[in-house]
């Protein structure tokens, strides 16, 4: 049973890599790869949308469960 | 469901040219949420710009656009507004562009109080140009022409457009980005000039030449000079010494310009 409050779509092609995401995440769900984030932390999202809110280049959606 | 952007973005222009890291894009989609929120509708909205990195979203949003000469888009969005004056005309530029080289249209904007909602993205330097000092680079920092230090004071745009007549000002950065598109909704609802000052970054131009190791040293700044209104009235000028307000910083009701206009037609009719 997953504790996610949403689930987190990465859109790869739009992702600079600046890690604002990453950062700021209060539950430290994402994390980068390479030069793209990821999700590492699916789980732990508590859909507060910083992430979205926060990502310059419309590479984040959270859709909320 | 996560947020509709892509619908008031121009099809295949994902990803945007901005740097990775630059807040241009936060307050993009900060605008695109105010748009939603005031019901602005496509075919009656025209985004006027001139030049600049944040003169760039014109060609992003899919909407009337106007992309103009450096410094003139308050000028050419005057007219927009003069010639329809239903339309809602929203200008975006960059801190050099409307302090600087458009310093001149931007007060008497601001003066006459014409309803248009002008929003600046005060990344504090020229980025696009190749990170030469603005009017807002902080005093002492480091730009391309000042690399021994800036020994200008700094323009505090919100007291300029309160001087100069604008009738609401207000101020957010891109790290408080859910505050963004508040502060917009609340300027395009305004009847008179509304200028919206975004303190962005630039980690390009600015950050890499000012001892900011990363994107995020660049927003915790941000988040660490930024105080609320409400916030600031309980601090001494001590605690305050460094910080910028952020909020609704100013708003008065005064008669609207294309109003007025439209009284001297009809006086000049014999009406």
């Amino acid at each position: 049973m997953s504790g996610a409050k949403a689930e987190i779509e990465i859109i790869e092609r739009n992702c600079k890599g600046c890690s604002i995401c990453v950062e700021f995440c209060p539950t430290k769900v994402l994390a980068m790869d390479a030069f793209v984030v990821k999700v590492e932390n699916a789980d732990a999202c508590i859909a507060c949308m910083q992430c979205e809110l926060r990502c310059p280049d419309f590479a984040i959606k959270v859709h909320k469960l | 469901m996560a947020y509709d952007y892509e619908s008031h973005i121009r099809p295949g222009k994902l990803p945007h040219i901005w740097c990775p890291g630059c807040g241009h894009g936060i307050v993009m989609k900060g605008m695109i949420r105010a748009f939603d929120a005031c019901g602005l509708k496509k075919e009656n909205t025209a985004i006027v710009s001139g030049i600049g990195c944040a003169s760039r979203m014109n060609g992003y949003m899919d909407y009337n656009t106007l992309h103009t000469a450096h410094g003139r888009a308050a000028a050419f969005a005057t007219g927009v507004k003069m010639a329809k004056p239903e339309m809602d005309v929203i200008v975006v530029g960059g801190d050099g562009d409307g302090t600087a080289i458009g310093g001149n249209h931007f007060i008497h904007a601001c003066r006459r109080n014409i309803n248009m909602t002008y929003i600046i993205l005060n990344n504090m330097i020229y980025g696009m140009t190749g990170g030469q000092f603005s009017p807002c680079t902080p005093t002492g920092d480091k730009a391309s022409t000042t690399v021994y230090g800036n020994p200008d004071p700094t323009f505090d745009i919100a007291k300029l457009a309160i001087g100069a007549g604008a009738t609401f000002v207000a101020r957010g950065t891109a790290f408080h980005a859910a505050q963004i598109d508040k502060l917009i909704a609340e300027g395009i609802k305004h009847n008179g000039l509304a200028v919206i000052e975004i303190l962005d970054d630039c980690p390009t131009t600015y950050g890499r030449r000012n001892k900011f190791r990363s994107v995020v040293d660049m927003m915790k700044r941000l988040k660490d000079i930024a105080v609320p209104v409400a916030a600031a009235a309980k601090m001494t000028p001590e605690q305050l010494e460094g910080k910028v307000l952020t909020g609704i910083l100013h708003k008065e009701e005064r008669p609207e310009y294309t109003e007025q206009y439209a009284q001297v037609i009809s006086r000049a009719k014999g009406a």
